[in-house]
């Protein structure tokens, strides 16, 4: 990530620097820096509200109920977590609403996931071998319903907005399997070197 | 249908979770101010990530290095049999949510939603996330410096998301 970094914020002023443009250079920092404050309080909002009803559920026992319906499927892509802890009940909270296409809810949850991750951590500021597999599921999305889409499609006129649910279920479960493949390969590598 | 579905998730799962827990004898505020104060700071705490992470790609994007890479790539791509139209649109994709939005929306302003490449953006759109941002937040959460792997695991499935896209989009409609 330092290295990503890096390597956006020197390539970026070093072309515009080609181009000409370093006088617009500062403001493009302040414009980006303002949306990325926007963006992160725009969260705070939903942030507390999920996890607020996150809360409520957990208390209400809902959680552990649908964790034990499905703790087993779980447990196959997470055999590092101990039955029961409360990393199940946040993992399975974010890939339902992940599911769901409910990305707003998914967002909250998966933070609350990689807290109760992090406990388990041996090295707190190395990715454990959870996190790895958990992250590729996120990125890749696993989800039954684009909200986002479909309503973009219907604004722009589509005659039928949600013809495309078919064709993303498919891509995103390749996309899925090929991520959780390859985490699968690299923790086997990770391992044998004794990483 | 899956329009229904997807206006009613949201109130079904609120209406679930607070009317069981009422139902319960759970102190359903208290309960819930607690969690959302645990929400406030996890928000708070984010802040100086999202705006680095932002303002590197915000650079990046601007100064035409992001246009310089996306005319690298493509010759390459179009060989591969990839419309050209949707390259850009991959390579944002896991760099800016709100980048590969707005390169979508324009693609069906341009060819319409119902073009072929309409249908290949919204599935390219809606079968991957922003891995970038997502690997970067969720470890920023929880002061994680060493990312290992992760952030190439997310790529690949952000490639095979996009050329499953392509290709499963094209049979599906044709052409």
């Amino acid at each position: 990530m330092n290295f990503i970094f890096a390597f956006f914020i020197l390539t970026g002023i070093l072309m515009a620097a080609v181009n000409g443009e370093i006088g617009s250079v500062t403001g493009w920092l302040a414009e980006a820096a303002n949306n990325g404050v926007e963006q992160a309080l725009g969260f705070i909002g939903v942030m507390a509200f999920w996890l607020g009803l996150a809360r409520v559920a957990q208390e209400a026992g809902i959680i552990s109920i649908l964790t034990r319906f499905l703790e087993p499927v779980i447990r196959l892509l997470f055999p590092t977590i101990p039955r029961g802890h409360q990393a199940m009940g946040a993992i399975l909270m974010n890939i339902s609403a992940n599911i769901m296409g409910l990305g707003s809810a998914a967002t909250p949850f998966g933070l609350k996931a990689m807290e109760e991750m992090q406990k388990l951590n041996p090295k707190k500021e190395t990715a454990s071998e959870a996190m790895c597999t958990f992250l590729a599921i996120n990125t890749a999305s696993v989800t039954m319903i684009p909200g986002t889409v479909i309503a973009f499609r219907a604004a722009a006129g589509s005659e039928n907005p949600s013809e495309i649910v078919g064709p993303v279920i498919l891509a995103t479960l390749c996309a899925s399997t090929a991520a959780l493949f390859a985490d699968f390969i690299f923790r086997r590598r990770g391992r044998k070197k004794g990483i | 249908m899956l329009e229904i579905v997807s206006a009613w998730a949201i109130p079904f799962f609120v209406v679930s979770i607070v009317g069981v827990g009422w139902a319960r004898g759970v102190k359903v505020f208290e309960v819930f101010a607690e969690g959302a104060q645990e929400g406030f700071w996890l928000a708070v705490k984010l802040i100086p990530y999202i705006v680095g992470l932002f303002v590197a790609i915000g650079i990046f994007r601007e100064s035409g290095a992001l246009d310089l890479l996306t005319g690298v790539l493509k010759p390459l791509l179009i060989t591969l049999g990839i419309p050209g139209e949707v390259v850009p649109l991959g390579i944002v994709r896991p760099l800016s949510g709100m980048a590969s939005l707005a390169m979508t929306v324009e693609l069906f302003h341009r060819l319409g939603p119902d073009s072929l490449i309409g249908r290949i953006a919204s599935t390219i759109h809606g079968s991957t996330d922003t891995t970038l941002y997502i690997v970067s937040v969720y470890f920023a959460s929880v002061g994680i410096k060493r990312f290992r792997y992760a952030v190439l695991v997310g790529l690949i499935g952000d490639l095979t998301g996009f050329l499953a896209s392509v290709t499963i989009a094209r049979s599906f409609f044709g052409g």
